[in-house]
């Protein structure tokens, strides 16, 4: 397949997948259960999932590995178990998938706060970042995803220790804002111009947001990324904030709502679009409908 | 009091060691330990809860801030021995049953014990049970949960359905927050209040200890 980053430097819009969490909780995933878990006895579930999102014309797959560094994983006490629990979500995605799309390697926060704020060292959370991008890396993965960071620091991280494992694999970085009347910060205070340079500066290839935010606080999150970076930048919005409907919760947006929307970051030139928590595969499908009408209105 | 004002303000920029020793001389200065603590500390960090509430402050310094209010903490507790470090009432709280994410609710903790309250954290993947067992034998008034995620948020309401089976509803009130909570979701669920950031929840428990 051809270079993501040849790729995006042609301009060329890609759509990313969708939420796999809710996804797993509707094959079998219990309350309190890690997702990751499912990366141990449930390759069947994983393929599937990758197959949905790739049927519905997404060109990235995301592993289930969001929680899969050491740091993290020793909530459940499954910090041994890293190796394993990484290369089996690459396998079973890249088993779907073939090279038919590309395989994005997640890592997202150890949960855990770096001194002095907080009780980690930096060297062990560098540590537990390398020993999960070694796995992703070696099991085949096309791209690195560190994602939904709050801490520049963390976020830093995590992109070093990809770089430092495997300089050639293109690392995506996306953090979380919240919108303030002061504007956009992270729980951490990283604004969206501090994390585009500090993202760039450690190694990121790709910028931008994902999660905490509907599609339409993202287009102003892009706006603003847009205004500091010349690198290929990254969407992956949440299908609004969740809301109950009776015992259930739902997330609001509709595919058709977002898929507009979606129209619109790419007249701004957002060149990666997928969907975080609430999306499904029906997202998906929307999102590269506008992508391949836009594409089509270009040329 | 001068050095009631430098505890506060070495408080503010998170310098535990300062904190400790300015604690020390004031007590040595024979300042009442009550005083040290709502003048000093509990001042200290409810300026740092303003800031963050105004986005001026984030939480990494109210991490900071909070470690240094401990440090004072730890100097005062001795000489309140007799009768416990006074407090305007007890909290108990916890993130709920299947969620193991605290950052949320440790930071509510933190404003809490920062406004002078005594707060029981049962850390993450709270039970119903422990929830409510733990708020009866400790005689807390409040109890406070927390949840991140969309599947765990229903749990909130197993809690308030137990508190209500064992009798207890009214009289050990409730409050939630999180990520995806509202104040619309607390009004379905019967919990008696709703905080939408950490400082908000420390009004609300005020309010809802002022009640009763």
């Amino acid at each position: 397949m051809e270079h993501l980053i040849r790729r995006l430097g042609a301009g060329e819009v890609l759509v990313a997948d969708g939420a796999i969490g809710t996804m797993l909780m509707e094959r079998g995933l219990q309350l309190g259960q890690p997702p990751e878990s499912f990366n141990l006895t449930r390759g069947d579930v994983l393929q599937e999932i990758a197959r949905e999102y790739l049927d519905a014309g997404a060109d990235i797959i995301q592993t289930n590995t969001f929680g899969a560094s050491g740091l993290k994983l020793a909530s459940y006490s499954l910090q041994k178990r890293v190796g394993e629990i990484n290369r089996n979500a690459v396998l079973a995605v890249r088993k779907a998938v073939g090279d038919r799309a590309y395989v994005s390697g997640s890592c997202g926060p150890t949960g855990r706060f770096l001194k002095p704020y907080g009780e980690v060292e930096p060297e062990e959370m560098s540590e537990s970042f390398r020993r999960q991008m070694s796995a992703l890396v070696e099991a085949g993965v096309d791209i690195i995803c560190v994602e939904t960071m709050t801490d520049l620091h963390e976020a830093t991280s995590a992109v070093k220790a990809a770089k430092a494992v495997a300089p050639s694999v293109p690392v995506m970085a996306t953090m979380t804002f919240d919108e303030t009347p002061k504007g956009f910060f992270t729980v951490m205070g990283v604004t969206v111009e501090q994390a585009a340079k500090g993202l760039q500066a450690a190694g990121a290839d790709i910028v931008g947001s994902n999660c905490g935010n509907g599609i339409e606080k993202m287009i102003s999150i892009a706006q603003a990324f847009k205004r500091c970076t010349k690198l290929p930048i990254i969407i992956q919005a949440n299908a609004g904030i969740p809301e109950l409907k009776g015992d259930e919760v739902i997330y609001p947006e509709t595919p058709e709502f977002m898929a507009e929307k979606v129209g619109q970051l790419i007249s701004l030139g957002v060149l990666i679009i997928g969907g975080c928590c609430g999306t499904t595969p029906a997202h998906i499908r929307a999102f590269r409908r506008t992508v391949d009408s836009c594409k089509r209105g270009a040329s | 009091m001068q050095i009631l004002q430098e505890i506060s303000e070495v408080l503010q920029s998170g310098n535990g060691e300062k904190v400790a020793a300015l604690t020390k001389q004031a007590i040595e200065k024979e300042i009442l330990p009550k005083d040290v603590l709502d003048k000093g500390l509990i001042a200290g960090m409810n300026i740092v809860g303003e800031k963050y509430r105004s986005h001026d402050l984030f939480l990494p310094e109210v991490l900071l801030a909070a470690k240094a209010m401990y440090a004072g903490m730890d100097i005062l507790k001795p000489l309140f021995l007799k009768d416990g470090i006074p407090t305007l009432g007890r909290v108990v709280m916890g993130t709920v049953q299947g969620d193991i994410h605290d950052i949320g609710k440790n930071l509510v903790s933190i404003m809490l014990r920062g406004a002078g309250f005594d707060v029981i954290d049962l850390g993450k993947d709270v039970s119903p049970k422990k929830f409510v067992e733990t708020a009866r034998k400790e005689k807390a008034r409040v109890i406070g949960m927390s949840a991140l995620l969309t599947t765990t948020m229903v749990v909130m309401k197993r809690v308030i359905d137990l508190l209500r089976k064992e009798g207890l509803q009214g009289k050990i009130k409730t409050i939630i927050g999180g990520a995806p909570v509202s104040a619309e979701f607390a009004e379905q669920i019967g919990a008696d209040a709703y905080g939408y950031d950490s400082m908000n929840s420390v009004d609300c428990i005020k309010r809802l200890m002022e009640k009763e």
